[in-house]
């Protein structure tokens, strides 16, 4: 398959204890440069799979292979530079006393020299819109600042992919577009490739392709417009589908002419209106 | 119960050079029974005044009354036991306040603090499971072996078991997946209706202030900013973007609609249906 940049091929991963798998037999790629979303109820596998992609697991069959390495102990350490993470919880991921102690940290740990360790920080700060705060305090900062200096700290390091795990789920709505801009900005710049574990359908809807998952298994997968179309089914998942189209589905269910579940606002508008109300 | 706050001012560290105002000057009323959602940007002071809803934090001026208690600034309170049990608070992420070995034992730990016999706690354990909707069976288990929307059950029964009249919710659906969300905020809406517990809603989603609430109070930079009903508030969109929050999205759609159309719906819509069902009218109307 084309360019991935992350393969993984028929993983499959049970905690000790448990009769369930958490993975069952799990493929899946990642193309280099994408922005993929990761969707599924809790408990369908998404943070093992995060894990997984980390580390922290390894597969107990199967494999994966992470910018052309095969996960596995021997090459985890190399694997973590390639692929950084960022947490649900800012509170959580902070080390550092200061903001630029906070980011210095990882490359300290990397044995990165003083002088470009210093740039690097500026520079990564730069990036998310933080180096104004370079001598704050962390619990000064809000959610949404505190996760960008999270993702500042993984860039710092410059991975090639960076793997969000419920990264806005605990930040108010500002915070929560904040973040989602940022990333945004750095994948065109920086050519990073994104995996956004989560279940905020809006920030699904933003990536380029979503795989569902459910029960530790590979649901469907497809662009957010396709997999959005699939509303009720997407409900009985316990997912939930964007507004525009649970606005579509009501509509159609009252009564209203609708050529589609629509996924743009606008176009619901428009087509509202053409259908229904233009004399 | 009632709950009335009177010119509430609060400050962390009063006294030091540390010194920050949270909040000033802050009047409102929770009438029983009714349900009352909290909303303001991060740092607005919400969680500053959720916390003196059971005193645990105490004003540095003003009062609040609590049922028939009143809290005043400046005086010693003793024995604040019964506004606590009366006043339950769910905090954000109360899964990680769980800690006993199993489920039963942690919730009744709450109520046998209070001096509710063993028995009765238990008791009163096996109803609360079944108020959040999990089946007797977890009683058993470690809250730990438990999947997050699970334990967050468990957390919140165990606020239950000390029957409160009062439950103020922190951001209680935070981090869960869409249907636990929705699960969840039916069911405090259903405590509310059924039980007759009065509601106390913190929260960022103004699409749950607009669907559960009676009542919203507006927060911005430590003082109310604005109270009213949900049409009141969601009318008036400017004063919203002001503070950095915004209609439900519901109330959006309608007004891009209502632009469309070129003339206004004959009602504000709050929920997803309510505009649903308006817009069908609307239709069958100019047919």
């Amino acid at each position: 398959m084309g360019d991935s940049i992350i393969s993984i091929e028929r993983v499959s991963f049970q905690y000790p204890d448990q009769s369930d798998f958490a993975l069952k037999d799990v493929s899946l790629h990642v193309q280099r440069g994408e922005w993929l979303a990761i969707v599924g109820h809790n408990g369908s596998g998404k943070s093992t799979l995060a894990k997984m992609l980390n580390g922290l697991h390894y597969p107990q069959a199967g494999h994966v292979t992470i910018g052309g390495l095969e996960l596995c102990e021997e090459n985890v350490w190399t694997i973590r530079v390639k692929l950084g993470m960022v947490f649900q919880n800012p509170d959580n991921q902070f080390v550092g006393t200061t903001v630029q102690d906070d980011v210095a940290f990882g490359l300290e740990n990397s044995g990165v020299e003083q002088t470009v360790m210093k740039e690097r920080v500026l520079t990564s700060l730069e990036k998310v819109g933080m180096a104004s705060f370079l001598n704050q305090e962390p619990h000064h900062l809000s959610g949404g600042q505190k996760q960008r200096v999270a993702i500042a700290s993984v860039i710092a390091l410059q991975p090639d992919i960076i793997l969000l795990d419920e990264a806005t789920s605990m930040l108010d709505p500002l915070g929560r577009d904040e973040v989602m801009e940022t990333i945004r900005e750095l994948k065109e710049r920086e050519g990073l490739t994104v995996i956004s574990i989560t279940h905020d359908l809006e920030e699904a809807a933003k990536a380029d392709r979503v795989i569902v998952l459910n029960k530790g298994s590979v649901y469907t997968e497809g662009t957010p417009q396709a997999i959005f179309q699939m509303d009720q089914e997407l409900l009985q998942l316990g997912l939930g589908v964007p507004f525009t189209v649970k606005m579509s589905h009501l509509l159609a269910e009252a009564g209203l002419q609708l050529s589609k579940r629509h996924f743009n606002e606008e176009e619901l508008v428009k087509e509202l209106w053409t259908l229904n109300f233009e004399k | 119960m009632d709950i009335k706050l009177r010119e509430v001012e609060y400050r962390y560290a009063a006294g030091t050079p540390f010194e920050r105002l949270a909040i000033t000057d802050v009047s409102f009323h929770i009438p029983s029974g009714e349900y009352v959602a909290i909303i303001g940007h991060t740092g607005s002071g919400k969680s500053t005044v959720l916390q003196h809803l059971n005193v645990l934090l105490k004003p540095l001026k003003g009062e609040i009354e609590i049922g028939r208690r009143t809290i005043v600034a400046g005086r010693k309170e003793k024995n604040l036991k019964d506004v606590r049990r009366r006043v339950g608070i769910v905090f954000q992420f109360p899964e990680h306040q769980l800690f006993e070995e199993t489920v039963e034992k942690d919730i009744c730990f709450g109520p046998f603090n209070f001096g509710v016999p063993m028995e009765q706690a238990k008791k009163r354990a096996r109803e609360a499971v079944q108020l959040v909707g999990l089946p007797e069976s977890v009683l058993e288990r470690s809250p730990f072996e438990l999947s997050g929307g699970q334990m967050r059950r468990v957390a919140i029964a165990g606020v239950l078991a000390m029957k409160p009249d009062v439950l103020v919710l922190d951001e209680p659906t935070a981090g869960l997946d869409p249907r636990g969300r929705h699960d969840m905020m039916e069911m405090f809406s259903s405590l509310q209706k059924k039980n007759g517990l009065t509601c106390v809603l913190v929260t960022h989603s103004m699409e749950d202030a607009a669907r559960y609430a009676d009542r919203i109070v507006m927060m911005h930079k430590g003082r109310v900013y604005k109270t009213g009903t949900p049409h009141d508030i969601f009318r008036d969109r400017d004063s919203l973007t002001a503070i950095g929050l915004d209609v439900p999205e519901t109330v959006r759609f309608q007004r891009l609609m209502e632009a469309q159309l070129g003339r206004p719906l004959s009602r504000l819509c709050l929920t997803p249906e309510e505009l649903a069902e308006e817009l069908s009218r609307m239709r069958r109307e100019s047919l």
